[in-house]
């Protein structure tokens, strides 16, 4: 029988605010531990939350990034349960009334558009870490990360393969970082992801048991795990079993998932209203204010790309793939008026110089200013191709302007004709052989002598200038 | 008279005199504390030292010519509130070490308007009950009878007040947790409107139902005390930005022309005789005032109980969960795993009462059961809002009985919660409904015991109560008596 994979995903991301969600404490990442916290996220007896707005304007980008409808009064509620990382022994989460409701994102799968709703955008509080110490049979709690503010964001059951569950993910990433409200980094957890998935036969209306998955923390290990379970529960039914509704842990070096031990997971969260925090009231003119200063988002600004600087798809796919990397095009472009060029240029050297050296784009030591300028040389025929490569080279080590670097180099294209008849007879000259054959009919060593010219003049010699007078020269007796 | 025995008001005109100093007046107050605080126990921890060096220290200020609104006078504070560097108890052994980094909202204002703390007074644990028997710390006695009661859960503070261990008083009112105690122990008791005053640094029982109050003398002193205590707190959500009054404005205004309403659901069976006739004698000092009776119906009375013996254990189940043994607090050795850690520390540290509390709280909370329970509670709180919004249409104020009977037996209730939690059968509403709520002494038992009348007015109106009570207070004619010690 055929299977059909039925997979819904509920993604956490940090949220970038400066403080936490109910106390002033920074949410910088990576202090020591327990140098963030103050009594009230450490949860000390007769301390009280009061609300970041920052957080709900954060959230409500989200919000409308992905279509939502923001709901006019929040509820903050207590999800109830016992951890060492949890110091008031509560989660503040929301459950009825949450920040947001109904949305949906849109995806291009292979060149079809696929349509993803997500049922809620809910606001919570992080939990803190658990340290283990390897030695002595105790653990060590870092509080640090406690009362970070989180959105969850759960997708409706879309998703029909491991493939399209990635690209969502992938797709969600791209709007929060996009939005400038979550980092997106998922080795420091700030991005993380659970995901239920049922089989069902091909055809079947009737949604099958699904399991819970957990503990995936990249891109890649979400499909690797979905694709497992997908293929444990396909045995399950084949073998004449049935699928277990349970929490499944993915365990990375053994590329297979196992179930949780239910002791953990059987829990009864008593979700409350909070009596700490009032409801927050969102009004419409809040909302209007939030859109007004949303950013264009990535789907938009592909399609935008595309239109208004004739590039190809995939050009604009890839420019637009961060919001730094799309800003930098466009600067880089109204420098230079060549978005083609540009495109490959930073699609090309720029992106594998800062691949390879894991640079953000800040630190970049080229800027648009500086690309777009290059590119300007190269169009006006001060440089050529080729030298830009060397000149490109020289930018990014340095950090200095082309102009200055072509003038320091001597770098500036030979484009006066006597110069370069010049540096063509001696070529001649010193290859009469070659010359002769050519002359007799061998038309490929055409090649040899723009190489051999080019070698005389460094690279310096415009090449189309030098094409021009090479055929004139070698075809005369 | 001893200098202990004085009023604020009266204290601090001595003060401002030179009559008299803070020194002499704290001293005053601890020699009462030795030579009573065996029979009593009020206080769970006391604050000595401190005490007469900042008695000291607001003496320099009055000599400066500095007056603050209660520069110089003791007080005793109910250790459920925080207290920067102080050990903070409430009444439990999980919290039996526990010390606070900072001040609760209260205190620190109380710091600010020039207050010397006395010590930190006994209570029932995590002011769940109605006799201060609960406490981790031992029981504390009622001043007018050693072997009865003081009320609760603010036993100590109210305790302290009518002995003399303090001049005033700060206790929390949950669900009668300072009109109790303050009716059963003679003094005024003030439960303020809910928002009024900031719930930081108060250790939670029912947040949702949760207000800190002063015991007091009389009502002046009453209405100074709310003057240095209430006001909008940005550190809680619940807290409300509204304009505090002057309230000693309120002292002795006429209330000619107010309607005093009698609900009469408050006036049942089964209430001592004598609480009755005391009760009857209030109403006709009222109307000498020149004030209309009317009797009004609150007809959802009959749920009070119900819904607050479901929402206060479901609020205080998750407000206790942070007492895991984990941070700070008592963490019990034996426990082998972290399951056993939690359960052990929990099982030792609470008291049985708490425990019991904790269990009714997480089964109405339990999934399958909310519904049924909680929400409906939150529905019914919702119609005893209005019942008393339609009250207020009609009346200034309510009056009813603050308890049912005057100060019971040690030990006599301790087996039978259910008695036990009938005891606030009058003051519950008050916190349901989130208005402020009031019990001033009006009389005593033939056996000497105190009695309280209870006068209930619409959200923020804490003035009201001060005029009439202020009225009351000038025309009542019971003797005014001080407990024999």
């Amino acid at each position: 029988m055929e299977y059909e994979p039925v997979i819904g995903l509920e993604v956490h991301a940090q949220l970038l605010t400066e403080s936490k969600i109910f106390c002033g404490c920074s949410t910088r990442f990576g202090v020591a531990p327990n140098r963030n916290t103050c009594c009230i996220c450490l949860g000390m007896p007769g301390v009280l939350p009061v609300l970041n707005r920052k957080v709900v304007e954060f959230a409500m980008k989200m919000a409308l990034a992905t279509h939502c409808r923001i709901n006019p009064f929040n509820i903050f509620a207590r999800k109830n349960y016992f951890y060492p990382d949890l110091p008031k022994g509560y989660q503040i989460s929301q459950y009825a009334e949450p920040l947001a409701e109904d949305g949906y994102i849109d995806m291009d799968m292979n060149g079809a558009r696929k349509r993803v709703g997500i049922i809620r955008i809910h606001l919570e509080e992080d939990a803190g870490k658990l340290v283990h110490d390897e030695h002595y049979p105790s653990s060590y709690v870092d509080f640090n990360r406690t009362g970070v503010p989180l959105i969850e964001i759960v997708s409706a059951p879309d998703m029909r393969s491991a493939e399209e569950a990635e690209v969502y993910l992938r797709r969600l990433h791209e709007i929060l970082i996009y939005l400038g409200i979550c980092d997106g980094n998922m080795e420091e957890g700030s991005f993380r992801c659970d995901a239920n998935v049922s089989i069902r036969p091909r055809g079947e209306e009737k949604f099958g048991t699904r399991a819970e998955l957990k503990n995936m923390n990249s891109f890649r290990n979400v499909r690797r795990a979905l694709e497992y379970e997908i293929k444990r529960q396909q045995y399950v039914l084949e073998s004449g079993g049935q699928v277990v509704q349970e929490t499944r842990l993915w365990n990375d070096p053994q590329g297979v998932t196992h179930p949780m031990r239910s002791k953990e997971e059987a829990h009864d969260y008593r979700y409350f209203p909070d009596p700490d925090l009032i409801r927050v009231e969102i009004s419409g003119e809040w909302i209007g204010d939030v859109r007004d200063h949303l950013p264009e988002l990535p789907l938009a600004k592909r399609e935008r790309f595309v239109r208004q600087y004739e590039i190809p798809l995939y050009d604009a796919q890839v420019l637009t793939a961060s919001r730094a990397l799309a800003d930098f095009f466009e600067a880089a472009v109204k420098e230079c008026g060549k978005p083609k060029t540009t495109s490959n240029w930073v699609m090309g050297d720029f992106l594998a110089h800062l691949n390879l050296e894991r640079k953000d784009m800040a630190d970049s030591p080229v800027t648009p200013r500086t690309l777009g300028e290059m590119i300007g040389m190269i169009e006006d025929g001060t440089i050529s191709g080729k030298i830009a490569k060397e000149v490109f080279e020289e930018m990014w080590a340095s950090g200095k302007s082309p102009r200055q670097i072509v003038e320091e180099k001597g770098l500036v294209q030979i484009t006066d004709t006597a110069s370069l008849e010049k540096a063509i007879d001696e070529v001649m000259k010193a290859n009469p052989a070659q010359l002769e054959q050519y002359r007799g009919g061998k038309d490929k060593l055409f090649g040899f002598f723009v190489g051999q010219t080019m070698k005389m003049t460094k690279g310096k010699a415009n090449p189309a200038l030098l094409n021009e007078l090479l055929r004139k020269k070698l075809s005369k007796e | 008279m001893e200098l202990c025995e004085y009023t604020i008001h009266e204290l601090l005109d001595k003060l401002s005199t030179g009559e008299t100093t803070s020194v002499e007046i704290t001293e005053s107050v601890f020699r009462r504390i030795d030579g009573v605080e065996g029979r009593i126990h009020s206080f769970i921890t006391l604050l000595r030292e401190s005490a007469l060096e900042a008695a000291a220290e607001k003496d320099r200020e009055i000599r400066q010519g500095i007056r603050k609104p209660l520069g110089g006078i003791p007080l005793a504070i109910k250790d459920i509130l925080c207290m920067k560097g102080i050990r903070t108890t409430c009444g439990s052994r999980i919290l039996e070490n526990f010390i606070p980094p900072y001040d609760a909202t209260v205190i620190g204002k109380l710091k600010e308007a020039g207050a010397v703390f006395v010590g930190k007074t006994n209570m029932d644990e995590f002011a769940m009950g109605s006799s201060t028997e609960t406490s981790y710390y031992g029981i504390t006695r009622n001043p007018w009878d050693l072997e009865r009661i003081p009320g609760g859960s603010s036993g100590g503070s109210a305790a302290a007040v009518a002995a003399g261990e303090c001049v005033a008083s700060l206790g929390s009112d949950t669900g009668g947790s300072i009109r109790q105690p303050a009716a059963l122990c003679g003094v005024v008791g003030l439960k303020p409107t809910y928002g009024r005053v900031s719930r930081f640094g108060l250790i939670a029982f029912a947040s949702s139902l949760d207000q800190i109050g002063p015991f007091t003398r009389d009502v002046e002193d009453c209405a100074l005390m709310m003057n240095a205590i209430a006001g909008h707190d940005k550190r809680e959500s619940t807290s409300v930005p509204r304009e505090v009054p002057d309230y000693r404005e309120f002292i002795g205004k006429d209330i000619r022309g107010w309607t005093v309403g009698i609900p009469k659901e408050y006036f049942i069976e089964g209430i001592d005789p004598e609480i009755s006739s005391a009760l009857r004698e209030v109403i006709r000092t009222l109307e000498s005032s020149g004030a209309a009776i009317r009797e009004v119906s609150l007809p959802h009375t009959d749920y009070c109980v119900a819904v607050y013996y479901i929402i206060a254990p479901a609020e205080a189940s998750s407000n206790l969960a942070r007492f895991d043994g984990v941070r700070y607090g008592f963490r019990s050795r034996e426990g082998r795993d972290l399951l056993e850690m939690y359960k052990k520390s929990r099982s030792a540290g609470f008291g049985a009462e708490v425990k019991r509390r904790i269990m009714i709280g997480t089964y109405a909370l339990s999934s399958g059961y909310y519904d049924a329970y909680y929400k409906k509670a939150s529905q019914v709180r919702a119609l005893l809002k209005r019942d008393f919004d339609e009250a207020f249409r009609e009346c200034d104020v309510l009056l009813t009985p603050t308890t049912p009977t005057p100060a019971f037996r040690i030990g006599e209730k301790m087996d039978d919660p259910l008695q036990m939690y009938l005891s606030d059968i009058f003051t519950i509403s008050t916190n349901l409904a989130g208005i402020p709520g009031m019990s001033i002494p009006c009389g005593f038992t033939k056996g000497g015991l105190p009695i309280g009348a209870q006068l209930l007015a619409g959200h923020f109106e804490e003035g009201k109560l001060l005029q009439v009570a202020s009225n009351y207070e000038k025309r009542a004619n019971f003797e005014k008596r001080r407990p024999a010690l």
